[in-house]
């Protein structure tokens, strides 16, 4: 066996503009490798598929009916569909922290970091994939949304509204499940979802936190998800709860600012932590 | 000669309560291939890991091309490969696209990365699954592709962490000739392995380590010739006269004793080749052990590392 050398050449010289391009490069070569895997992997496209179908058929039909005494003659799934959003986005945590936790466990992470390439172009290569991907499970949800009696009343610019918001909820939840994933053991990763299901039924996903216990009903109005799904009902003009809590009446501010605060915490962390990671 | 393209000087890291590092040195220079040896825990990839700037030392200091580890770390980067204990290459892409994507990331531009790909998968002997996922691959494979995907730029030094460890001996040999291929095209390798055999194949300089430093280093030959650079080993033909055998040929040879009960055999490393032979072939007539064969040679790896730590090989991985 030989080998042969290619001709080595200089190290580029790093000007800012140079920089900057190799890090969407990165970017870009990060992400392309996760939507390779996606497309090859016809399991993740179907449970993709799957998950807004069997959501709405059980939380639609099965629960729904009963549900919708309460909402005072709206169609609950209109009311719902929303809520089914916006849990999809908070899901995404723990799709970002399986793929993550497991490129840390292979090594993969280690030789990306013992490479000459920008650790904000992994990250960002990680959250454009990850976006891509949760921009796909919206859209299919909505398309089955508008076959079960959901509909937008306000106007497409509204929609486009809506739609920014869950994506910018879904770009903290990269952030945390980008730091999660550095610190949690792949064998460990199913923990999360014990906690995450749970989390996205404390808030006004799926009923009024009115109904609830005094004290949960507190936790589920100031929950982040409860922001942005009340923000995006009044966007679509489809029925909220009407809460007259202060966070209730001012889900469309929160809904800006719960993301933006669980960014500032967790891109830092998750930064630090990636560099340091050993 | 030119400074080394490793260096490092009295280099520590600490995790929670013990040191993985206590004062480590490393000298090697261009073009050679350096082997560290030693059990679990000796500290081995912690090395590779603060000298490929995955991790940084608590004390002392280290360069790699020239270059800090710490201070200089993205210079570092761009001179060094580095291949894990894991494979790292992805099983959903082909060889040819993983490749490619390497090259990418390496920052060559797309029709580069492309003819450099291929490059390397027939260099590597690739060729034929070069459109094939990697999830088909074999083992010994999927090891060379990852050094190959850690030769596109060509680094003047490569890291190797157990390279092959899980392989079958066949794909073992086949990597062993790819690790002497890196060297001869002009790149400095540091290896770490738990077998000797390993070591003794490959390596130009071997360092012996224990307990996060440093207890020996040399050549293959230099470190067996320090155990006196011969073995005695006896076989006795009845089990129970192998303590007194043994009581003999610490008298007779003067060295260190190791003793295989399952096989009736005692080694003993020798001080004085020319009187070994007669001295204990004598001494076990004398003494009317009846011994089956008696034999001289030269000190295996296994003993040098017995010899220096005081411990087994095996022992102390099984730890």
């Amino acid at each position: 066996m030989t080998l042969t050398l290619p001709p080595r050449t200089p190290m580029a010289s790093r000007s800012l503009v140079q920089r900057f391009r190799w890090v969407v490069s990165d970017t870009w070569n990060v992400a392309s490798r996760d939507l390779i895997h996606w497309v090859r992997q016809p399991v993740r496209i179907f449970s993709s598929v799957m998950y807004p179908v069997v959501s709405i058929l059980i939380f639609g039909y099965v629960f729904g009916n009963a549900v919708m005494v309460a909402s005072g003659g709206w169609n609950y799934r209109e009311f719902l569909m929303p809520g089914l959003f916006g849990q999809s986005v908070v899901l995404g945590v723990g799709v970002t922290l399986v793929a993550i936790a497991e490129d840390t466990h292979r090594g993969v992470n280690s030789r990306f970091r013992s490479m000459p390439m920008s650790s904000t172009g992994f990250l960002a290569g990680r959250s454009a994939a990850d976006l891509l991907n949760s921009t796909l499970d919206i859209a299919v949800l909505m398309v089955c949304g508008l076959a079960v009696g959901w509909e937008w009343r306000l106007g497409f610019g509204n929609v486009l509204a809506a739609f920014g918001l869950l994506l910018l909820l879904r770009f903290a939840m990269i952030w945390l499940g980008i730091f999660l994933g550095l610190v949690i053991k792949p064998e460990n990763t199913s923990v999360v979802w014990t906690i995450l299901l749970p989390l996205t039924m404390f808030s006004d996903t799926f009923v009024s936190p009115q109904t609830m216990p005094h004290w949960m009903g507190v936790i589920s109005e100031w929950n982040p998800l409860s922001a942005t799904v009340g923000a995006i009902r009044g966007l679509f003009g489809n029925p909220g709860w009407g809460g007259d809590s202060w966070v209730a009446q001012h889900s469309l501010l929160m809904a800006v600012v719960w993301p933006l605060a669980i960014t500032a915490v967790f891109w830092p962390l998750a930064v630090r932590r990636y560099r340091s990671l050993s | 000669m030119s400074s080394p393209v490793l260096f490092a000087e009295g280099l520590r890291k600490r995790f929670g309560g013990y040191y993985a590092l206590d004062g480590f040195d490393l000298s090697v220079p261009a073009g050679t291939v350096c082997g560290l040896l030693g059990p679990n825990g000796a500290g081995k990839t912690t090395v590779l890991r603060i000298l490929s700037t995955l991790m940084r030392p608590d004390g002392g200091r280290a360069t790699v091309a020239g270059y800090d580890v710490t201070r200089q770390a993205a210079e570092v980067r761009n001179n060094i490969g580095m291949i894990g204990q894991q494979s790292t290459v992805d099983d959903i892409l082909t060889g040819r696209e993983n490749l490619a994507l390497w090259g990418r990331l390496y920052h060559l531009s797309a029709a580069n990365a492309k003819r450099r790909a291929d490059e390397l998968l027939e260099q590597f002997g690739l060729n034929a699954a070069a459109s094939k996922q990697v999830k088909y691959y074999s083992g010994g494979m999927r090891r060379r592709l990852d050094l190959a995907s850690s030769f596109i730029t060509a680094p003047r030094v490569m890291f190797l962490d157990e390279p092959t460890a899980g392989l079958d001996p066949r794909n073992r040999i086949e990597m062993w000739s790819a690790v002497r291929a890196l060297a001869q095209a002009g790149t400095t390798v540091l290896l770490t392995t738990q077998l000797l055999d390993e070591a003794d194949q490959l390596a130009d300089q071997i360092v012996l380590m224990d307990g996060g430093r440093e207890i020996a280093s040399g050549t293959p030959d230099e470190l067996k010739a320090r155990t006196g650079g011969d073995w005695i080993d006896v076989t006795v033909r009845n089990i129970a006269q192998l303590p007194a055998a043994a009581g003999v040929m610490a008298r007779a040879a003067g060295g260190k004793l190791q003793t295989a009960a399952g096989e009736h055999r005692i080694s003993a490393a020798v001080a004085d080749r020319a009187h070994a032979l007669t001295d204990v072939t004598r001494a076990l007539h004398d003494a009317g052990i009846d011994a089956e064969d008696v034999t001289l040679r030269r000190a295996t790896l296994d003993e040098v590392f017995l010899l220096l730590t005081g411990k087994d090989a095996e022992e102390v991985e099984a730890v």
